[in-house]
């Protein structure tokens, strides 16, 4: 076969094409990513000198500011000197945290990555195999509890959940601590290295720390990851209806195979591919940050970040967060295209 | 079962098992330690904490704690005035000329003796930094190229401040009790310079002060931890350190509050508030802050440009029964612009609801009908729902209001174009002297709109060379007690005639719980202080 497939030329050709295709493609996503976050950011009817410096500047300041700033330059010039600016890792100072904006989501990102991650991984856990049960149950109870549950996940609003959650498991049973990633008193107790609390903690050989920030991060990680859940078994439960129906499904039932097996392997491995799809939709969703978990459970985190920054004007903050959640989607996009070549052969 | 599966429920297994014994390996913990101090606060608007530089309420706060100020103001009668870092001061007979007697013996957290010549330092580089609250110093005639010789130490104890002409020592005096006046330590902050920054890269994330508290970590939006100064001149504060932890959403602050997982919750709404009167470990404290809500009406609109139309927009709003319903407890009707607190505040509400007698001045005003207007507003509570209300209230004189809401740097765009009809919007004092209100609310020196200045009074179009002068003149009187009249005469005037609908005085509410004593929350939040703070 490979034989017969084989291209003139030398032999990792084909991966170069394709490297080439894709950086070029990346590229221009982010070019255009760029051109549309700062033209954003310049239309809004917002004064920038006086989102940095205030309302009472004096005149001498407000014109020295703005030069600084370049806003008297034409718009082109000034998106040139931007993405000059973002090429060399320069992405300016937040207004709000007088930092670097590098620095500052170097800072929020590991708590939103921290927190991402564990409601994926309660997503995965619990959503696929409540997917798999309720196709196999179709119409009988487990079906029906699961879709129930389902629902109520995706149409409660996640801050009243929270909230309840907080004042259920938090202020009358004392199960879980309160907000915050870490008791406050454990704050600034271990180095950061990663930025994720409970990781370090690890690292620097903390047990206290890491199990105080791991008993923090176990409701609002439940809360997001409910969600997940919900949206995972609806999926899984539909991709599941789709194979069961299958010949191939018939078959293996006919060729007296367990339905262990059926379901398990032969129609499951089947659905991986759409299935890894949606994880990595609803992971990169996660990583975006969720403004509402984050408010309420005091995570601060980077739709926290990012919504601040907005809401004070912030653009070199918002503009930055932009490009790292765009940079998080791009990514998971092309890791999920990935781990389709390497499950599924008509992909290669 | 196949390994899949089992992989899977195993993850599951293992998920939730790290979770339960996660939660039961650290029971929360029931009080905080006595020597701690916890706060859950939204102080997200800080963006420095250079006392030269910070201008923002929350960081007012911070700068009150780490930095000495020259003098300051008795938080419970403002118009006695003692030393701080300043043990007395002497004014010359021309009034342009004070000198202080800097108190003997103070250190810096470092360890620096804390001279004359820190001080003057202090005010030279808020002048040549040139930043927000520089203008408290430089509308003394300082500029970046006099500052040196206008303010310097003569001795190591003595520091000599020269104004440009002579003005009410009072108003000298109040704006020395501002945060830009904190000492900062020169040797320190020096050292710390870079390409002529006098030290503020350094002091926007560090601090060099000599106050009852020492900065030990800023995280912006996140914490703010401050420790114990045990060698604080006025005495070492009682707690070993503060650490203030940013919860944006109030009802998770009433939660922790509650549990005694903080000590003190600031930004509860009357929702959390108003259930927690009955809880006899919680105490509710009220403190009258210094930012009024008002709406402007623009002189450029020919139909609010009318005296009449004025008076009339003044008797559609609903005073007592949004102070009831929408501020209930965290502001009080006002209508003059000084808030109580200041020297010379009035407090006289003249104004009622009254839709008939706004009817006869539109009528008078030729709008019998009444007429359709905008209001721009900030799309955020409690602006917006007074935005309503007073919609509904003005719609009975037949005034249809259009609301423009919008995000808060966005209307302070437009209010600077001067594009509005009417905009509902607060204004806060940037010193506890009067002048601070009078300077904006009545003067304008000049109303052409490439003016440099842009007071409020300029901001609605209203063209006032009398009163100016009339301002001018009381900032300039010498005799407080004169002084005082003077403004009252002021604000009785605007009360009257002024394109200014004053509605409320804000009321900062604090939620304590009952062992913490000794927290002062005074009229401004550079007077709120934490030093005399114990626990039981």
């Amino acid at each position: 076969m490979a034989g017969i497939l084989k291209r003139p030329g030398f032999p990792g050709r084909r991966h170069v094409v394709r490297g080439t295709s894709l950086l070029v493609t990346l590229a221009l996503t982010f070019l255009g990513l760029l051109l549309v976050t700062f033209l954003i950011g310049r239309v809004v009817p917002i004064d920038p000198v006086i989102a940095m410096v205030g309302d009472r500047v004096s005149a001498d300041t407000y014109q020295r500011i703005r030069q600084e700033l370049g806003l008297d330059l034409p718009l082109w010039q000034q998106f040139l000197r931007y993405v000059g600016d973002v090429l060399r890792g320069d992405f300016g100072e937040s207004v709000l945290t007088s930092r670097p904006v590098l620095e500052d989501i170097a800072r929020v990102f590991p708590a939103t990555l921290e927190l991402a991650t564990a409601a994926i991984i309660i997503g995965v856990t619990l959503g696929v195999p409540a997917g798999v049960v309720a196709a196999v149950n179709r119409g009988r109870w487990p079906d029906h509890v699961i879709r129930v549950l389902g629902l109520i996940g995706h149409s409660i609003p996640i801050f009243w959940l929270g909230l309840m959650a907080l004042l259920v498991f938090y202020a009358r049973l004392d199960w879980a601590p309160g907000p915050g990633r870490v008791d406050v008193f454990y704050e600034g107790l271990v180095e950061p290295v990663t930025g994720i609390i409970t990781v370090d903690a690890l690292l620097a050989g903390e047990t206290d720390v890491f199990w105080n920030a791991l008993a923090h991060l176990v409701l609002p990680a439940s809360i997001l990851g409910y969600y997940s859940v919900a949206y995972i078994a609806r999926m899984t439960r539909s991709f599941m209806l789709d194979q069961l129906r299958q010949e191939y499904i018939t078959t293996a039932r006919v060729k007296g195979m367990s339905e262990t097996r059926v379901i398990w392997r032969h129609a499951l491995g089947n659905i991986a591919v759409p299935l890894i799809t949606v994880v990595a939709l609803s992971y990169a969703s996660l990583l975006e940050g969720s403004v509402l978990t984050e408010t309420v459970f005091a995570w601060p985190g980077l739709g926290l970040y990012i919504t601040n920054s907005l809401l004070s004007a912030d653009m070199n903050a918002v503009l930055g967060g932009t490009l790292v959640v765009g940079a998080v989607f791009i990514g998971l996009n092309l890791l999920s295209d990935l781990l389709y070549r390497l499950l599924d052969p008509r992909a290669r | 079962m196949n390994t899949l599966a089992r992989r899977v429920v195993g993850a599951a297994i293992v998920a939730l098992g790290t979770g339960i014994l996660g939660s039961a390996a650290t029971p929360a913990l029931a009080d905080t330690p006595k020597d701690t101090l916890v706060m859950a606060w939204q102080f997200d608007d800080i963006v420095t904490l250079d006392p030269g530089e910070i201008f923002e309420l929350s960081g007012a706060e911070y700068g009150a704690q780490v930095y000495d100020r020259l003098i300051r103001f008795d938080v419970k009668d403002v118009s006695k005035i003692d030393g701080q870092v300043a043990e007395s001061w002497t004014v010359s007979d021309d009034g342009k000329t004070f000198t202080f007697k800097i108190r003997d013996g103070i250190k810096f957290h470092s360890g620096n003796p804390l001279t004359a010549e820190d001080v003057a330092y202090s005010f030279q580089r808020a002048v040549k930094m040139n930043k927000g609250p520089a203008f408290i110093l430089t509308q003394f005639g300082l500029t970046p190229e006099n500052v040196d010789q206008k303010v310097r130490a003569t001795d190591p104890r003595t520091l000599v401040f020269e104004t440009d002409k002579a003005y009410a020592p009072t108003f000298v005096l109040y704006c020395m009790t501002a945060d830009v006046t904190g000492v900062v330590d020169s040797k320190l902050v020096k050292s710390k310079e870079v390409n002529g920054d006098f030290g503020n890269a350094f002091l926007k994330t560090n601090s060099a002060g000599s106050g009852p508290f020492v900065l030990k970590q800023w995280k912006a939006s996140e914490l703010l931890s401050l420790e114990a100064n045990a060698n604080y001149w006025g005495g070492a504060p009682k707690v070993k350190r503060v650490l203030i932890r940013q919860i944006a959403e109030p009802a998770t602050q009433r939660l922790l509050l509650e549990k005694g997982d903080v000590d003190v919750a600031r930004n509860l709404k009357p929702e959390q508030f108003e259930p927690l009167r009955g809880n006899d470990k919680i105490r509710i404290v009220q403190a009258p802050k210094g930012t009024l809500f008002y709406f402007g009406l623009n002189q450029k609109n020919e139909i609010l440009a009318k005296p009449e139309v004025r008076k009339a927009m003044k008797y559609l709003v609903d005073y007592d029964g949004m102070a009831k319903t929408i501020m209930n407890g965290l502001g009080t009707v006002h209508q003059a612009f000084l808030p109580k607190g200041f020297l010379g505040a009035l407090e006289e509400n003249p104004y009622k609801y009254d839709p008939a007698k706004a009817k006869e001045l539109l009528k008078a005003a030729g709008y019998p009908d009444g007429f359709t207007i905008t209001m721009d507003v900030r799309n955020t509570s409690p602006s917006m729902d007074m935005a309503q209300a007073i919609q509904g209230s003005a719609a009975a004189a037949g005034v249809k209001i259009n609301l423009l809401p919008a995000d808060g740097k966005q209307v302070v765009t437009k209010y600077r174009a001067r594009n509005h009809d009417m905009l509902l919007y607060q204004w806060g004092a940037d010193y506890q002297d009067p002048h601070t209100n009078a300077d904006t609310f009545a003067a304008n020196p000049d109303n052409r709109d490439d003016a440099k200045a842009k007071p409020l009074t300029w901001r609605n179009a209203w063209d006032i060379p009398e009163l100016t002068k009339k301002t001018e003149a009381a900032v300039q009187e010498r005799d407080a007690a004169k002084r005082a009249a003077m403004y009252q005469e002021l604000q009785r005037e605007v009360l009257d005639t002024s394109p200014f609908v004053i509605m409320f005085q804000q009321t900062e509410v604090i939620a304590e719980r009952t062992n913490v004593e000794g927290l002062v929350w005074g009229p401004s939040f550079d007077s709120n202080y934490y030093w005399k703070v114990s626990k039981k």
